[in-house]
């Protein structure tokens, strides 16, 4: 059961009459040579690795390894349960569980890359919003990760998902895109408007430039990761209300790809350009790398 | 095009922050350990590139100690591995180097390890991004391997016969090679064949290779 792109994946979700999450985890079962049962006991685990790294820094916040960033989802999460949220529980919950799963990442805490370690965030920011707010079984968070896992590898596939590649509309826009169409199959969407979700999600982020501040994981690369989950339930809502995309899933992908192919070196995670190239960036830079050992 | 698995796009599991610069180390130091079948005494690590510009702050020594420790990329020990290291008696010392060479990719690792009986072996690896890792040399020999697959590293003398030897017993233990390549110094002198397996391969398969005189040494990595 392999698909090759975005058409045909919804070719096969059509013949089968399986949604994008079941077509996903048999071609799993097919070519690694294991049992359905197999497959979801991994994704299981991967599930509660995800689960731990959005909630644990709501209790125990922690300072970053380069020391730019920690704290912040419970500041979020304080905000809104003084009834203070301008976002709304759904989207307030999601940008507080993406930037808690950085800040794991970044006190060198255990994350599921989703698809890179930089955007682990966004997926597990929508999936456990949605599931608090719609009161769903884990179950249905699984089905949103095969279907967040097909969307992940048709862009590994067909574009990039490397932010030194094509930029953080390449990692946070895959992140974003594969939450998206994890949001839209959750909450009863077909398959293509899961795709559809995923194409204006890749199509809002184009361009976004990958600037880290000392080439560290930490910021900007935290608050993309709110800006991808809110973009995916933004994309998700759309994609349900019947909103159809103008360009189709793998002319999107494309367009992304040739985007990041475009974007400078300075632009591409190396940290010379964007938020890293400004003055208040480089000082930290120096601040961090100047030093020593303990 | 290779197989993309689910686990890849969803995973690795891993001790953050990046996938190259945390899991790819911790990948490749892992790697080297099951290629070094001695008890270690001592590493020293080379890195080079962006390695070398930003190790500390993606925890690039603490991952590459980690790996060469046994640990896997999702466990939490290597946030303490200098520690830990320390306490276990296990030398340890890094060094940068400033060689920037276009031959050399930025996330590449040099791994000197020495045993307590005094042996010593030297592996350089490359971190690919993802978390994706190979080996690229081994002691004086470039190779080509990611440890992916079950992987049999056959050392001997580059003489007529020894890789047929190889196939043969391979083919006899009904070993299904899914890769075979002959890495070598020069035209005579010191060799590695490198076997992947999809497949576990059995231990029987290392005791008759190893009865051709050509054959200096030879590890196994199971898949």
């Amino acid at each position: 059961m392999e698909f090759n792109n975005g058409a045909e994946l919804l070719e096969l979700c059509q013949k089968t009459g399986f949604p994008i999450s079941q077509i996903m985890k048999k071609r799993e079962a097919e070519f690694s040579k294991i049992s359905e049962a197999e497959v979801e006991k991994k994704m299981r685990k991967a599930l509660e690795i995800m689960r731990n790294s959005a909630k644990e820094p709501l209790k125990n916040p922690k300072k970053s390894m380069g020391g730019l960033i920690g704290g912040e989802a419970k500041l979020l999460e304080k905000h809104r349960l003084e009834g203070k949220s301008i976002c709304g529980s759904v989207l307030s919950k999601a940008i507080t569980y993406a930037m808690a799963v950085l800040e794991v990442n970044a006190s060198m805490g255990v994350i599921v890359a989703a698809p890179t370690a930089g955007s682990s965030g966004v997926v597990p920011g929508v999936l456990f919003a949605l599931q608090e707010e719609f009161d769903l079984p884990d179950e249905e968070l699984l089905n949103g990760l095969y279907t967040a896992g097909a969307v992940g590898y048709l862009l590994m596939r067909n574009a990039s998902v490397s932010g030194a590649e094509a930029g953080c509309q390449a990692e946070v826009g895959a992140a974003s895109a594969m939450a998206a169409a994890a949001a839209a199959e959750i909450m009863g969407g077909s398959p293509q408007m899961c795709l559809w979700a995923a194409t204006g999600a890749l199509s809002n982020l184009l361009g976004l430039v990958c600037d880290p501040i000392a080439g560290l994981v930490e910021a900007p690369c935290q608050n993309r990761n709110s800006i991808g989950a809110s973009n995916a339930l933004i994309c998700a809502e759309q994609a349900l209300a019947g909103i159809r995309q103008i360009i189709p899933f793998d002319e999107m992908a494309e367009a992304m790809y040739h985007v990041g192919r475009c974007l400078p070196f300075e632009l591409r995670e190396s940290a010379l350009g964007g938020c890293a190239g400004t003055a208040s960036a480089c000082e930290k830079s120096c601040r961090i790398f100047g030093k020593t050992e303990e | 095009m290779a197989f993309i698995s689910l686990f890849e796009v969803i995973g690795p599991n891993m001790v953050g922050p990046s996938s190259s610069h945390t899991a790819g180390a911790a990948s490749m130091a892992l790697l080297a350990r099951k290629l070094f079948p001695g008890e270690i005494k001592s590493v020293h690590f080379t890195l080079y590139g962006s390695f070398a510009r930003t190790y500390r702050g993606h925890g690039t020594d603490r991952a590459l100690l980690g790996g060469i420790m046994g640990f896997e990329t999702d466990d939490l020990r290597i946030r303490d591995s200098l520690r830990l290291a320390k306490e276990q008696g296990i030398k340890y010392s890094f060094s940068v180097s400033e060689q920037e060479d276009a031959a050399i990719h930025p996330n590449t690792a040099d791994m000197e390890i020495e045993g307590t009986e005094g042996e010593k072996l030297f592996v350089r690896g490359v971190s690919l991004g993802g978390g994706k890792v190979k080996i690229v040399k081994l002691n004086q020999i470039e190779v080509d391997f990611t440890g992916e697959y079950s992987t049999l590293i056959v050392s001997q003398t580059d003489k007529p016969g020894v890789v047929a030897h190889i196939t043969r017993v391979l083919s006899e233990e009904g070993v299904n090679i899914a890769f075979m390549r002959l890495f070598r110094e020069e035209k005579g002198a010191a060799a590695f064949t490198i076997v992947e397996s999809d497949e576990k391969i059995p231990a029987e398969v290392l005791d008759r290779i190893r009865e051709n005189p050509l054959v200096s040494d030879i590890t196994l990595v199971q898949l």
